[in-house]
């Protein structure tokens, strides 16, 4: 499995290698995980519905905050600088050939990263993606939406780690009115994108490398 | 002939929805080409050709839900 770092990349461009890395996988290449940030961009996943986009297409034209529409499951979601993108492209016939199993993996993933920088966190049954826990109530900070061809895997997760939470006030998350929150917002300290790669790397190999994951649903 | 089936996707997954057709009625497709998506939850699927031919018929048209193990296009 091999780690590539995109540093902060253009929504369609990343789309671009995944495209072609998942026909690598497909053709037994070896599994990628792209890790980037991307500048501000709303993506509509299949079966969205637009009214969750809430502020005026012109004003967001006016941002240069380009609307697209995509292939993952999912609603509508904001990408933004301070965002940590996890794109694996991974031959889910070694994991279990499992689309539930592999969303549970992702979601263990982004809980163990949350639970590196002392943030507890839950699933949300119904609700895929990563919860804070705590006072303020439960907020999401981890976004997933997949794709799946030929049993490989391609989009993935979102992890609020720096982003500013205002640009939400654009949407309604995923469809489901989410209060939003960030793993600065969580801790109140400083988290640089560096750290939490170094982090999320980690995390994943544990899960998918070593298998140290319980399925239990 | 080859039916198009909506395959197994994990445990305790017992339907999808049919999120989009790559192709249509009399549409010739190749083998391995990608057929139709299917969402569930948060994983959108694609289905691909297991061989090449024309699209015969679509049986679950977008935005419908189906079963596993039903039939939902067929090839010649």
């Amino acid at each position: 499995m091999k780690f590539v770092d995109l540093g902060l990349i253009d929504y369609q461009k990343a789309y671009d290698l995944q495209r072609s890395a998942v026909s690598d996988v497909i053709a037994g290449g070896e599994e990628q995980v792209f890790l980037c940030e991307h500048p501000s961009v709303l993506t509509l996943g299949r079966m969205s519905d637009e009214r969750y986009i809430l502020a005026p297409r012109e004003d967001l034209a006016a941002r240069g905050i380009e609307v697209l529409s995509i292939d993952r499951g999912g609603e509508v979601t904001l990408h933004a600088p301070g965002q940590l993108v996890v794109y694996p492209i991974l031959d889910l016939k070694k994991y279990g050939k499992d689309l539930k199993q592999y969303m549970f993996q992702l979601e263990e993933t982004g809980i163990g990263f949350l639970k590196s920088f002392g943030i507890d966190s839950i699933r949300n049954p119904g609700k895929t993606g990563v919860w804070s826990e705590g006072a303020g109530g439960h907020k999401k900070v981890i976004s997933i939406g997949v794709g799946v061809k030929k049993w490989v895997s391609f989009h993935g997760m979102g992890i609020n780690v720096s982003t500013d939470l205002k640009l939400f006030s654009l949407i309604n998350p995923c469809g489901l009115g989410a209060p939003m929150a960030s793993v600065e917002s969580l801790t109140g300290r400083p988290c640089g994108l560096k750290k939490a790669k170094e982090v999320l790397i980690e995390k994943i190999k544990f899960n998918f490398i070593e298998g140290k994951f319980q399925y239990n649903t | 002939m080859s039916q198009v089936i909506l395959p197994e996707l994990g445990e305790g997954i017992e339907k999808a929805m049919v999120s989009f057709w790559h192709c249509k009625v009399g549409d010739q497709v190749q083998k391995d080409s990608d057929l139709v998506e299917l969402v569930t939850d948060k994983a959108a699927f694609n289905v691909a050709a297991d061989q090449a031919g024309v699209v015969k018929e679509i049986l679950v048209q977008e935005g419908e839900e189906a079963k596993i193990g039903q039939v939902l296009a067929v090839i010649e």
